[in-house]
Formats: structure tokens, sequence, C-alpha cells
């Protein structure tokens, strides 16, 4: 899928910067025990900035919903439609939704509740590669 | 000049705040509406700025007061959720024939500005408090609400306006035209979700959950644009009063399954004023007060991309206790409920977070209730005033029109009495709400 290029910033650059060496880190609380996503700059419930520090994950997930677009905003994803874009809840902590468009998964049959693993897809216009998923197995 | 934004500590956002101090010290009387157009032609005199304008002469005029009693000006300065000029932007040529000129140049334009609605409307010349209520006229409201009761204006505007300029929205134009992402969106943007696919992403969670359907929500949409077109400052009233049936809910074409297009509100220009005031001065104007019980909010904690059915769920049910609480009334004494819709896929979740009309279920119960008589004869009215679905996006038709309905005077009033309302807005997590009542609490 041509996915729009993110551009980081200062915030959010060892979430990309580990993207491009294919590895998932997301942020975590010491004082909360307690993921988040995307970067803040401190913790969402205690406000506190140093005790967010980086974690690596599994890359482990399961698919909670779905839905099949339609009518993208996105100019580059037009000529996609229609296409699968599924929330994916991690395993270590399933409150946190990350986004996919399930490579390889027909559109409209998105296995609910299916465990995935995470890939990453160099974006077209920078080459920065972002999380996927797929199905497992 | 920059004006101060609601103290939080005015916000009430958690259980055990007891009853609200401010109930039944608040009313509103008067509500002024403009015309409402799809898109604007650039001209001066149909902007949102004068949109504003015309509103506010309105509700001054419907309240029967003099413009010099209105004493304090809340207004909600952000006029669209799609596209706004760059806020350098000069204004077009001729505005300045038209509008004194403030120092931001998008005032009035793709942005609502007090300085800017205090100089072009001179006959408010005693407004001593200012405040602005961001991103959701809910927020002016429970912010003149809380200012009336404490005593820092008493008789005070409450505003918004709506400008949706020329083009498909955000489809294609702007940022999303762009091969790169940058900013907080950018973690959701490459996706290519429209506007809607989260709440489709939601409510797709809570159909396999509870084991409906989208189907079932025809009714709701059917019911939605009648409501909607009984109003005749609606933009569909004024400018495509065609019915919709049942058949062209379930045919419709997705914008993102499981949402289709009328399941997404239309982007208008249009915009509202409301009189609020306190009781004793309200005996001078010529419309019935209608009394602030409480009001309520929910703020999301961010830990994903995109909310979850339970986040959902806990939030409404939070705001639920939170205006019962504050209030002093409970579901059974709701006459109807006009809660937000826009989109048209989580209204259920404010709804069943109120136990509107519940008969002891707690959750995955609306759109059983949906299928049954919601309309306004009915004995359960759902969302009267039509919301955003049947009138055009503003995030105020519910409120308006819960007003209207406890003064006994709404193009959609209600069969049963009219005694207790509630509306809120926006999102099932991001919500302003407030009880409101047509007689003083006893």
């Amino acid at each position: 899928m041509p996915k729009q290029s993110p551009i980081p910033d200062e915030l959010d650059k060892p979430f990309y910067d580990a993207c491009n060496e294919e590895r998932l880190v997301i942020q975590y609380c010491t004082s909360c025990r307690r993921y988040q996503f995307p970067p803040r700059p401190g913790c969402t419930r205690c406000g506190n900035n140093a005790s967010v520090q980086w974690r690596q994950l599994s890359g482990r997930g399961r698919i909670v919903s779905r839905v099949v677009v339609h009518d993208t905003p996105t100019s580059s994803l037009i000529p996609e439609q229609p296409f699968n874009v599924a929330a994916i809840a991690l395993d270590e902590e399933p409150d946190i939704i990350m986004l996919s468009h399930l490579p390889g998964t027909p559109v409209d049959q998105v296995p609910i509740g299916a465990a995935v693993e995470v890939i990453f897809e160099t974006t077209p216009a920078t080459g920065q590669k972002v999380p996927e998923w797929r199905v497992a197995g | 000049m920059p004006h101060p934004g609601v103290p939080h500590s005015w916000f009430r956002n958690k259980d055990g705040l007891g009853l609200w101090e401010g109930r039944g010290k608040v009313v509103a009387t008067g509500v002024g509406t403009s015309p409402t157009a799809r898109r604007w032609d650039e001209k001066p005199e149909t902007s949102m700025g004068a949109l504003t304008i015309i509103a506010i002469r309105k509700a001054i005029a419907d309240a029967g007061i003099s413009p010099d009693e209105i004493d304090g000006l809340v207004l909600t300065p952000e006029s669209t959720t799609g596209v706004s000029n760059d806020p350098k932007t000069p204004p077009p040529p001729g505005w300045e024939k038209h509008f004194k000129m403030a120092s931001f140049p998008q005032a009035g334009i793709t942005r609502g500005d007090i300085d800017w609605l205090l100089l072009n409307t001179p006959e408010l010349k005693n407004v001593k408090f200012m405040m602005n209520g961001a991103m959701c006229m809910s927020v002016s409201f429970v912010a003149a609400a809380e200012a009336v009761a404490r005593g820092l204006t008493q008789t005070c505007l409450v505003v918004r306006g709506w400008h949706n300029l020329a083009g498909r929205y955000y489809v294609g134009v702007g940022a999303s035209a762009l091969n790169t992402a940058s900013g907080p969106f950018k973690y959701s943007s490459i996706w290519g979700l429209p506007a809607c696919g989260t709440t489709a992403m939601v409510f797709e969670e809570y159909c396999r959950k509870y084991g409906k359907s989208h189907d079932q929500m025809a009714n709701f949409v059917v019911t939605q644009r009648r409501n909607g077109l009984m109003n005749p400052d609606g933009f569909y009233s004024q400018h495509r009063p065609e019915m919709i049936t049942v058949e062209d809910y379930l045919t419709a074409r997705w914008i993102a399954k499981p949402a289709n297009i009328y399941d997404n509100d239309l982007p208008i220009m249009a915009a509202l004023a409301v009189v609020f005031t306190t009781p004793e001065r309200a005996k001078n104007h010529k419309q019935k007060p209608v009394y602030i019980l409480s009001h309520g909010q929910t703020r999301p904690e961010m830990m994903g991309v995109t909310p979850t059915l339970e986040k959902w769920e806990q939030a409404t049910d939070r705001m639920g206790r939170i205006l019962y609480e504050g209030s002093g009334v409970g579901p059974d004494d709701l006459s109807f409920e006009n809660m937000y819709d826009g989109f048209t896929l989580f209204h259920q979740f404010h709804l069943e977070g109120l136990r509107y009309a519940a008969r002891g279920e707690k959750r995955g119960y609306a759109l059983d209730l949906y299928e049954t008589d919601i309309s306004i004869e009915g004995p359960n009215p759902v969302s009267p005033s039509g919301g955003n679905n049947g009138n055009g996006r503003t995030r105020w038709w519910n409120h308006r029109d819960t007003i209207l309905q406890l003064q006994g005077r709404s193009p959609s009033q209600i069969r049963k009495k009219a005694e207790i309302g509630v509306s809120g807005a926006p999102m099932p997590d991001i919500c302003d709400a407030l009880i409101w009542s047509a007689t003083p609490p006893v």
C-alpha cells in the first residue's frame, strides 16, 4: 500500500528509528507500569516525564475490529480502494490499538480475534519504515 | 487580545462531587439561529462571522431584552472540523467595507473571535465577561453556566459559528494530498481512515459483543431526518427537503464499512447564539426560562491510536453518573435525550451511558430500542432535534432543541410533556453535557 511517509520529530524519533531497524518500541511509564502510544512528552496518567522510557515489544497482537475503507481522504490510497484497516490490540497492553492494512488478507475478510505479528513496511516517499501486521501462522 | 479558556476547576469530571452548586441558578431564555448554507460563497454577508452576528441579534430579540443587558460573551472560536485557511491569509476583497478588522486576519472567516464580534456588533456595549469555550459549543454552555452561577456575568451570550469552505472538506486536499505525514495525526493518517473510521471500528466491536447489526440503525437515521425536516432552521429543511427511507439507508454507499454516507453528517455554514441569565432576571425575558440542573465532562486518557469499546463504555457510564449525581435526577426523569449524533454510530454509547429508556439493561440495548417507536410522538423520544444527522454539522442542534423542547416551542416538539432533558457533545470519551429542566429544582 502506498502509504504516506511519516516524518519523525524529536519526540518520536526513537520509535521511527527502531522501525527502520525492524524493532517495535513504544513508551512505558515505570511509575504507572503502563504503556502508551503514540509517543507523548510525559506519562498521560501521572504526567511524569522522567518515568517514561522506551521498551521493545514482542510484536504480537490480536485483531479486535476492522473497517473497509471506500472513501479515504488520503490521495495516495484512493487508487487502492476498497481496502481493510484493522485495529490491532497489542499483547503487552490490549488497550493500545495500532492500525494495519493487513497485507495478505482479502478485503472484507478480516478474521476478528486472530493473532497477528508485526512486520515492517517501507513507505515510498522517504523510505521510512512503519509497523504493519499480518495474520500469524 | 487573548481571552481565557474555561478553568479546569469548573469542570465536573469525576464521581463524588455531589449536587452542582449552581443547580437552578442559571437559565437559558433567548435562542437565535442563522440561515444555513452548504459552503461559503466568499461574500462577506454570508461569512461565518456574518451568520454569527445574525444569530446574536436574533437571540437578543428572542429573549426580548436590550443589548445593553448583555454583560458576558462565551464563544467557541473553532468554526470547523475540516479545512481552515492559513491564519495569515488576508480576507477577500471588499471584506473591510462590511466589517471592522480585528488583529487576526481570519477572524469571522475561518475562526470565531470575541474581539471581532464586539467590534462588529457595536450595540453590545456592556460586555465585561469574555471567555473561549474550546472546540465545542458544549464547552461554552458549561462555561457560561458556571460564569452565571458564580456571579461573573448576569446575562451572557453563548455563541458558535461554523464555516465550510469550497471543495471536499479534507479529501485529497491539504495534508491528505501530500506523500508525507507530519504532526500528531501521522500515527493514524497514513492508514487512510476517513473521519468516521474509528467510530465505525468501535461500532463493529459493539455489534459483535452484543449480537447487533448495522441494519438496526436504519430507523434511528430515518427518524433523525424526519425530526430535522420539521426544523425550519435546519440545513435539510432549507436546502434539501427530501425524506429518506429505510431502503435508502440500507443501500447507501459505504464510507468506511460499517459506516455509510448517512452515518456521516454534512458540513455546513450556520451559527447559533443563546442567552443565559439568572432566574431573577429571566422574569423580564420574553421566553420561558429553562433551568440548568448540572453539567459533566469526560476527557480521554489516550493510550492508543484509536479508542476501544471498553473505554467508550467506561467514559459514557461515568458521564451518566456525574450528570445524575450533580442534578439530583435519574434516568427515569428524562423526558427525552438529545445527545450527539455526528457520527450516528456512536449515539448509542451516549444513550446507554445515561441508561435512557432502559428496562433494567445496562449495555447493548440501544439498537433494539431504535427499532421501537423512538419518534417524537412515542413514549421514548430519541434525539428529537434530529441532531447533526437531520440538520447538518454544528454540534449544537441538540442543545438548541433541548431548550426549545423545555420551553414547549420546538418545531419537533415531543408529544408527552417535556420536563427534563439532556444534551451533550461531541464524542463518547470527549464530552460536555448538561441536564436541563422546565421548572426550578425542588
